[in-house]
């Protein structure tokens, strides 16, 4: 009995860290491929979690019905723009700003929200579904109106959330190694001239010095950083240390790093200075809008500040951008009674 | 009211002399003139030649004038360095090159060549390279930049499907050793240097067996 036991014991031991070696070696080649890239290396209590591919995908054995609209899921997320004047009012993909479909880390990978939601959220002071989260993002970062909860094309975007979680636990105790756009420190100062400088040299040749971004047919190729075609004032990235996370960790494309600080956060600082669509959460008012929406979220942002250029306020305008309405009905609170 | 726009149009005319000379407009009746010291390699058809394991010549037709006409220059200054292209591009004044890049640019896209033989996984790598990219080496996929269909956005990223398997290859490689190095911020370069041999090879036959036109 007890040599029996052992043998069981020894068997699992070595299924258990063959197993285990494998999937570290994996880990530790996509780690070491991030290090080289100028990312940091995971720290000891972080979950690292390696999403899996499209050709993934084909080879999983799951249901070819499911497979078939996480694919769906997938194509609505790279090419966004299949859903323009429907529920996307600007030039976004999900893809500008998720890089390599989603998946990677430091560039607010989408995996986590399908383990940690539902849950709290801060910006709109209730606890939110999976589907609530991706309508904030039609709602604010395509400036747009989200497809309804339960729809095809949010089965659709949500299963291709959850596949991308394959293995993790949900509510994982540990912190998410690469989660969202990790910001570098805030240097002391921000300079406009300085960030308008950098735009110029290092973000103009593709997104253009109008920061209108390149459309070719009716998709887009390089997203608009600001003006009608770009995230409107409600969105995540219009918060100074997001923009210059994503900037730092994702630009220029291919480039990770490459920015120092200071300019990852002055490039930031400089778009997050030019106009572009009300926050659909607009009272009407910009200094009222700000107030109540500040320690929430606009203290991080340039909306309703004076511009120091032209003394300009940023946000005074009712400018709704390619929409015809303001705000969606998807914004709006829950009581949960 | 009305004086405003006239005198802006008379300081334009005065001020544009001094400015760094703006590109001169492409005709592309008088570039049909200029192409005809191209079409030894390039064609007449603009089709360019694919080689094989020789030196491809690149097909011009439906490419970007503006493009045309950098690598123009770029041959010019040495910023772009090929033995066999740059006396030809010596012969050519600002004008000449704005006209006969004009004139390929308005010619209708050919066919790519190379690659006919390839086999179904390095086509798929190729297509995944192209279309996604491969992110576990940081390989951003070529339309990011290239645009839908790998044919071509803007300006700067030239369309790149239809073109010949021999040039894409030669190119790549010529980026990822640093002998090629007149694009903008080392946006390709640094992809390129991240690209196997394997991969160069498998993106270029797929490119190349793909439709340069929309349709």
């Amino acid at each position: 009995m007890i040599r029996r036991f052992f043998c069981i014991a020894l068997i699992g031991a070595i299924l258990f860290s063959s197993g285990l070696l494998s999937a570290d070696e994996k880990t530790e080649k996509y780690i070491n491929t991030l290090t080289e890239l100028g990312y940091p290396a995971p720290e000891e209590n972080q979950l690292v979690h390696i999403p899996p591919t499209m050709e993934d995908l084909e080879e999983a054995d799951v249901h070819p019905e499911l497979k078939r609209v996480i694919r769906r899921g997938y194509d609505l997320f790279t090419n966004t723009q299949q859903l323009r004047g429907e529920n996307v009012f600007n030039n976004m993909d999900c893809s500008s700003c998720h890089t390599g479909a989603g998946r990677m880390p430091f560039s607010a990978p989408i995996w986590p929200a399908a383990v940690t939601l539902p849950d709290f959220r801060g910006k709109n002071g209730h606890v939110n579904s999976l589907e609530e989260r991706i309508a904030g993002c039609f709602t604010y970062s395509m400036n747009g109106k989200p497809p309804e909860y339960g729809s095809d094309k949010m089965v659709a975007l949500t299963a291709y959330h959850s596949w991308l979680a394959t293995g993790v636990e949900m509510y994982p105790d540990k912190p998410i190694y690469g989660r969202g756009f990790p910001a570098p420190d805030r240097p002391e100062e921000l300079s406009y001239s300085r960030g308008e400088q950098g735009y110029n040299e290092k973000c103009a040749v593709c997104h253009s010095e109008d920061g209108s971004g390149l459309q070719v047919g009716n998709q887009t190729v390089f997203p608009a950083p600001w003006g009608d075609g770009s995230n409107n004032w409600g969105a995540g990235i219009v918060r100074l240390f997001t923009a210059a996370g994503f900037i730092k960790n994702n630009m220029p494309l291919g480039q990770p790093n490459s920015l120092s600080d200071q300019q990852a956060w002055d490039i930031a600082y400089y778009i997050s200075s030019q106009e572009r669509p009300q926050d659909p959460r607009y009272t009407g008012d910009v200094e009222e809008t700000r107030e109540k929406y500040g320690p929430t979220f606009h203290k991080h942002s340039r909306y309703g500040q004076i511009r120091e250029v032209d003394g300009k306020r940023l946000g005074d305008h009712e400018n709704t951008g390619e929409k015809d309405f303001l705000k969606p009905d998807t914004v709006r609170s829950r009581t949960f009674e | 009211m009305k004086a405003i726009p006239m005198i802006l149009a008379v300081l334009g005319l005065v001020a544009q002399p001094g400015f760094a000379q703006p590109a001169p407009e492409g005709n592309a009746e008088r570039g049909a003139e200029v192409a005809a010291q191209c079409t030894a390699c390039h064609q007449a058809d603009g089709s360019g030649k694919h080689i094989e394991d020789g030196e491809s010549w690149p097909r011009l037709a439906g490419m970007n004038a503006a493009y045309l006409a950098k690598q123009l220059h770029d041959f010019q200054e040495g910023t772009r360095q090929n033995a066999a292209m740059a006396p030809f591009a010596n012969m050519l004044d600002d004008q000449q090159i704005a006209d006969v890049a004009a004139y390929y640019s308005q010619m209708e896209a050919t066919t790519g060549q190379g690659g006919a033989d390839a086999d179904k996984a390095t086509l798929e790598r190729g297509q995944k390279l192209a279309e996604r990219g491969d992110w576990s080496e940081y390989i951003v996929g070529c339309a990011s930049c290239h645009g839908p269909g790998n044919r071509g956005a803007g300006d700067v990223a030239p369309g790149i499907a239809g073109q010949h398997a021999g040039y894409i290859e030669a190119q790549l490689q010529a980026w990822k050793a640093g002998s090629r190095n007149n694009d903008p911020q080392d946006l390709m370069g640094s992809i390129a240097r991240r690209m196997s041999d394997d991969d160069i090879h498998a993106v270029a036959v797929w490119l190349a067996n793909q439709n340069a036109a929309t349709e």
